[in-house]
């Protein structure tokens, strides 16, 4: 399929680059030494070993896809930051040293992991990974005062204590993935690092909560805490996966819909789906947060659907070779279809203000306006054409109009992406 | 609950009595009994608790009350206060934050202080220890807090639900559909909080009341994620109820075809005791089912004379197409097979694979009768709209031929017990939207079973 083969070679989230490839020797020497550590040491206090080690990889098995391809295993996160944060279990003191709660999170994890590599599902080394190193940064800050005085008598100042070294491992987490995802996606940090402080806020609550609560509960219950706990961290759980389930499932619906205009023969195949995906590349270029970037890809999927309306197809569907008064008829059109939807209001915004120019008549119309007329303008004039040439003379073409039509900033990013989709290309 | 019928009324008045009588005799037997927990801190504070618990919305259900984490308190009350105190607390739904009428809380606040007496009841009668329990009790106590959070999940739902099944049958209905779907999630996250009030009871005696606190935190953010979950479900069958009617623009007749036949399919599908997500999933299926006649050409379409073998090809290729194009979204298997199919008919001479009989998959057998329903009843460019009686006489006609028999019965039954919303059905088309383009009219309906495509002969 022309569609997805010069898309083929954006970076992928799941494939292994230097960032990513970084974290996961730091974790795997981690691994190592701790596994080492405890063989050498022996197992301190092996029944609790078991016990976490075995929470944790049931909330391995039972990982969780958030919005935006993350991941999380909110279930085994807790358990682990729980076997961190242990000062006793029932009566008896909790002895574990930090590089034993590592490897009993690292085993934990593996074992979790086996079944979704049995199943085809990727491993998720990546996000193993900086879960492993979130706990071991909490371990080491927190083993070491587990038994002093101070900690052991005074419960404020141990929950205070807890609480900061939480924070502080959920802040740590976010970073090392925003480093991830802004090399993968070619984001700029500080907005991917907004981006994931915001998605993984509500469930680091919930995860940071669940541990202090693990923590205290094996305290005052012994070991039956854990088997106890699973139930309402299940609730917690199920709620996330069904709403990222919706989310996920509303992104494919509207990809899939937008496609009549392709069916009903208005536009190219495929036409949509890549003024999507171009349209999101340059948004993100142009450091769009992900809630903007989200709103752009629903707008640029739909940004034809009012053609659906018009008696034929215009000649080729190209909306670029349209008249203006057509352009901005059949944009009204896709606009006032998708505000009867009545959610998606800043969609149907951008929809509408598509057909209008950069410096027109009626003030700037929005960034995601100015992206989608770009977008929809090069790919009229390239289509799923590989050939770098034309992909050259269409760059040309919306340069040479940005004194008006297009914003000169849109073309520049749609350059520089369009450049790494075509590699080669002055 | 608006409106109530007498049964209603009276069931709600034996309640609301019961639980008055309830609370007058735990607070005479507090007193007198000299038992200090009318004054104690836990009682405060797991009231409050109760309280935020029972106050913050959620858009989960039609009926809040149906899923409140507030078991969470009043369970913890059971441990720490005993049957008595756990009453107390539940009763104070009565106060609660959140809207609604004084009858809606005086009922919520019976069945609360009457579920927890019960539970505090059954955590006695196993030998539960009442007060802040130590490290020694673990794990022999979790037996009688098992049973009491199975009493309290039990007699709850049973008040609620005696109360849903008395109330006036649209209202009724529809929450039960909505209960039904969630039913598997609302059991286990009772549960799941009912173990929570274990916790807060267990951390007691280490962090006193902050343990209430670090188990609100994840019980709001599931809260929260549900909360979003019904927006986006909302959202998102909004968003695609606007992209079928912008695929429907094409023709003036047959605007809100879609949403009538997906109204008519999953009327039939409630009526044959589809489970909650079969229905849902119908749902989508009928609304998207002609999405594929968009791949029609227009011209086709409008078409007034016979149509040519290759005309009458492109139009029999329209379940095809709409497949192709909901293919890619995650959806059940069946409500692909049923825009698939959604033309066959019993007797194998339908399109586009010539199935007959069991065949056909059960979602395009119903969605064959909805489609061909609605498509009679309303207006058409060569005719007017039809009566739903000459529809069912139809209907009945073609039974056994093109329709199943049994979904034709079932569907007339369901109409017959005024299920379906008659004004929305056969009303003139709708006025044009400014802006619009001239209407464009279909000749022929290739749902319409009383007129067949006219093909030309071919020689």
């Amino acid at each position: 399929m022309t569609t997805q083969r010069h898309l083929a070679r954006q970076p992928g989230w799941q494939s292994i680059d230097s960032g990513q490839l970084l974290l996961v020797i730091l974790a795997g020497v981690l691994l190592v030494a701790a596994v080492a550590q405890t063989a050498a040491a022996g197992l301190v206090q092996p029944r609790d070993a078991l016990a976490f080690g075995a929470l944790i990889a049931l909330g391995e098995l039972l990982r969780l896809s958030l919005p935006g391809d993350r991941e999380a295993a909110p279930i085994g996160s807790a358990g682990a930051l729980g076997y961190a944060l242990a000062v006793r279990v029932g009566t008896l003191p909790a002895l574990q040293p930090a590089l034993q709660v590592v490897a009993v999170t690292a085993v934990g994890m593996i074992v979790g992991a086996l079944p979704h590599l049995a199943a085809g599902r990727p491993a998720g080394v990546g996000g193993m990974a900086s879960r492993l190193l979130a706990v071991a940064f909490v371990a080491m800050a927190f083993r070491p005062l587990a038994h002093l005085a101070l900690i052991d008598r005074h419960m404020w100042l141990r929950l205070a204590v807890m609480a900061v070294l939480i924070v502080a491992g959920w802040l740590a987490e976010c970073v090392i993935k925003g480093l991830i995802r802004a090399d993968a996606l070619r984001a700029r940090f500080v907005v991917s690092l907004a981006d994931e402080l915001r998605i993984q806020v509500p469930l680091g609550a919930a995860v940071g909560a669940s541990a202090m609560l693990i923590a205290l509960a094996t305290e005052a219950m012994g070991l039956v805490a854990l088997a106890l706990l699973i139930a309402p961290l299940l609730v917690t759980q199920t709620a996330f996966r069904r709403y990222a389930g919706i989310r996920s499932t509303y992104l494919q619906t509207v990809r899939a819909l937008a496609r009549v205009t392709e069916v009903g023969g208005y536009v190219e195949d495929g036409h949509s789906y890549r003024v999507g995906q171009l349209a999101v590349a340059v948004g993100r270029e142009l450091g769009m947060s992900e809630p903007d970037l989200l709103e752009l890809e629903y707008a640029a999927l739909m940004h034809d659907i009012g053609q659906l309306s018009l008696a034929d197809p215009i000649p080729g569907g190209a909306t670029v070779l349209a008249s203006p008064e057509d352009q901005e008829r059949i944009a009204g059109l896709g606009a006032s279809v998708i505000e009867q939807a009545g959610v998606l209001g800043g969609v149907a915004e951008i929809v509408r203000r598509q057909s209008q120019p950069w410096r027109g008549s009626d003030g700037e119309p929005p960034i995601g306006s100015r992206i989608i007329r770009a977008a929809n303008a090069f790919d009229d004039l390239v289509g799923g054409s590989p050939d770098r040439d034309r992909s050259a003379a269409a760059l040309e073409r919306l340069r040479l109009d940005t004194a008006a039509e297009y914003d000169p900033g849109v073309v520049e990013a749609l350059t520089k992406v369009t450049g790494r989709w075509y590699p080669g290309r002055l | 609950m608006s409106r109530l019928t007498r049964a209603a009324w009276l069931y709600m008045a034996v309640v609301v009595t019961a639980a008055v009588l309830l609370l007058a005799h735990v607070l005479v037997q507090a007193m007198a009994g000299g038992q200090d927990y009318l004054l104690s801190r836990a009682l405060l504070v797991l009231a409050v608790l109760f309280m935020i618990c029972d106050s913050s919305p959620t858009t989960l259900t039609s009926r809040q009350s149906a899923w409140s984490p507030s078991s969470a308190a009043t369970l913890a009350a059971v441990v720490l206060l005993g049957p008595g105190g756990a009453a107390l607390v539940g009763a104070t739904s009565l106060i609660s934050l959140r809207r609604g009428g004084l009858r809606e809380r005086a009922f919520n606040g019976a069945m609360y202080a009457l579920s927890a007496y019960a539970s505090g009841e059954a955590y006695l009668a196993l030998g539960g220890h009442i007060g802040v329990p130590r490290p020694g009790l673990f794990p022999g106590i979790i037996l009688p807090f098992a049973a009491a959070a199975a009493v309290h999940v039990a007699v709850n739902h049973g008040l609620l639900w005696s109360m849903l099944l008395l109330l006036p049958p649209s209202g009724a209905s529809l929450q039960r559909g909505r209960l039904d779907l969630h039913l598997s999630l609302l059991l286990v996250s009772d549960l799941g909080y009912a173990t929570l009030g274990l916790l807060i009871a267990a951390l007691w005696h280490l962090v006193g009341p902050f343990a209430a606190v670090l188990v609100l935190i994840p019980l709001f953010v599931a809260r929260w994620a549900m909360g979003q979950f019904a927006a986006q479900e909302g959202a998102y069958s909004a968003t695609m109820a606007a992209l079928c009617q912008a695929v429907e623009t094409k023709d003036f007749y047959t605007r809100g075809h879609s949403e009538r036949v997906s109204r008519g399919a999953t009327l039939l599908a409630r009526q044959i005791g589809m489970g909650a997500e079969r229905v849902e999933a119908i749902r989508y299926a009928g609304m998207l089912h002609d999405v594929g006649k968009l791949g029609v050409p227009t011209k086709v379409l409008q078409k007034t004379g016979p149509l040519t073998e290759e005309e009458l090809a492109a139009i029999q290729l329209h379940p095809m197409r709409g497949l192709e194009i909901v293919r890619q979204i995650g959806f059940l298997t069946e409500a692909l097979d049923g825009i698939m199919h959604h033309h066959e008919r019993m007797d194998g001479k339908g399109y586009p694979m010539g199935l007959a009989g069991d065949e056909i998959p059960e979602f395009a057998r119903v969605i064959a009768v909805a489609d061909a329903f609605d498509s009679m009843t309303s207006t058409r460019s060569y005719r007017g709209a039809r009566s739903v009686g000459e529809a069912v006489a139809e209907l009945r006609k073609c039974s056994g031929m093109q329709f199943d028999p049994v979904l034709v019965d079932a569907f007339i039954a369901a109409l017959a017990q005024g299920r379906w919303d008659s004004q929305a059905a056969g009303q003139p088309p709708p006025a044009a939207l400014p802006g619009d383009f001239p209407a464009q009219v279909a000749a022929q309906d290739h749902d319409d079973p009383t007129a067949p495509l006219r093909v030309v002969e071919s020689r």
